[in-house]
């Protein structure tokens, strides 16, 4: 774990709005030269605080108008059942991201469909085919906010 | 409308947005400028918004992460306004996600530790207005986060 200076947050805060901005522009911003910029994000990077980069792309012109994040119980458990979930969900190409959790649910999934027919198809022939599902539960995404984190 | 060189771009970008014009054009088996030329088009288009960071917070010393499902009181007709303008006002809270469906609004929330994320529920987030009900799930791991369509 590093203890971030205030340069430090402020680069952060600066590469989660814009990481194809160089090295040089945002030294500039922030008043640093390109090659003490680009020294402090290769050691944000050494140290896993930065771990890459995602695409911002605009989903609805793509034709992925619907977002639906799936609540996931599982009825049978144990190590390979968890396994044996695991490995068949992240295989759906649909299935952005998978969180394992606690609470009422063993995992929470987000899946983007073309619309809500596309959806159905993909929750009826993959998500409630998948090894071990119990009790899932859908909840439509109308919006979406990212905010910076304690980055202050 | 996009062409199949569109859809492979993006499909190569998703994957590793750090390539450089000419190492993605090496990949699609492209001319650099014929390459600049597709990827200003899905810029200008607004399809290609750009890309960002991804931080670990954990890196941080944030150890902790919860996801908190809420239900509010919607006989308040402000009950969404009134309660998202609070919570983008917590620096802890990373995402706010409203749905439709049994969960009105999803916040998830980071924490040094467990007393921390105590700390932050009790005076933080219980204290924003309109709340009928919350649900809590702590995050154990991502297994899959790349967040990739599939285009």
């Amino acid at each position: 774990m590093i203890e971030p200076d205030d340069t430090d947050r402020a680069i952060l805060r600066a590469l989660a709005r814009d990481a194809g901005q160089s090295a040089g522009a945002l030294g500039r911003r922030l008043g640093l030269s390109q090659p003490a910029t680009w020294r402090r994000i290769r050691r944000l990077q050494e140290a896993g605080v930065i771990t890459g980069r995602v695409l911002d792309l605009d989903k609805e012109k793509l034709g992925f108008g619907v977002t639906v994040f799936l609540g996931v119980k599982l009825a049978t458990k144990g190590r390979i059942s968890l396994e044996d979930f695991e490995r068949a969900v992240t295989a759906i190409p649909e299935v952005q991201t998978v969180e394992h959790v606690l609470g009422m649910y063993d995992y929470r999934l987000r899946v983007t469909a073309r619309d809500l027919a596309d959806f159905e198809r993909v929750l009826r022939r993959r998500l409630m085919t998948l090894p071990g599902v119990g009790n899932v539960e859908a909840n439509v995404l109308l919006s979406e906010e990212r905010r910076p984190g304690p980055l202050g | 409308m996009l062409d199949d060189l569109d859809r492979r771009i993006l499909r190569h970008l998703q994957r590793d947005p750090a390539l450089s014009v000419p190492e993605l054009a090496d990949r699609l088996g492209q001319s650099a400028p014929r390459l600049t030329r597709r990827l200003e088009k899905l810029q200008s288009g607004g399809i290609l918004r750009g890309q960002r960071a991804v931080i670990d917070w954990r890196a941080l010393g944030y150890e902790v992460e919860v996801s908190l499902r809420v239900t509010l009181d919607k006989t308040q007709t402000r009950a969404f306004d009134d309660f998202l303008e609070g919570a983008r006002g917590i620096p802890e809270v990373l995402e706010i996600q409203t749905f439709l469906g049994r969960v009105d609004v999803r916040l998830s929330v980071i924490a040094r530790d467990i007393a921390h994320y105590q700390h932050i529920y009790r005076r933080k987030i219980l204290t924003l207005p309109h709340i009928a009900d919350i649900e809590a799930l702590m995050h154990v791991a991502r297994i899959k986060s790349d967040e990739v369509l599939p285009i």
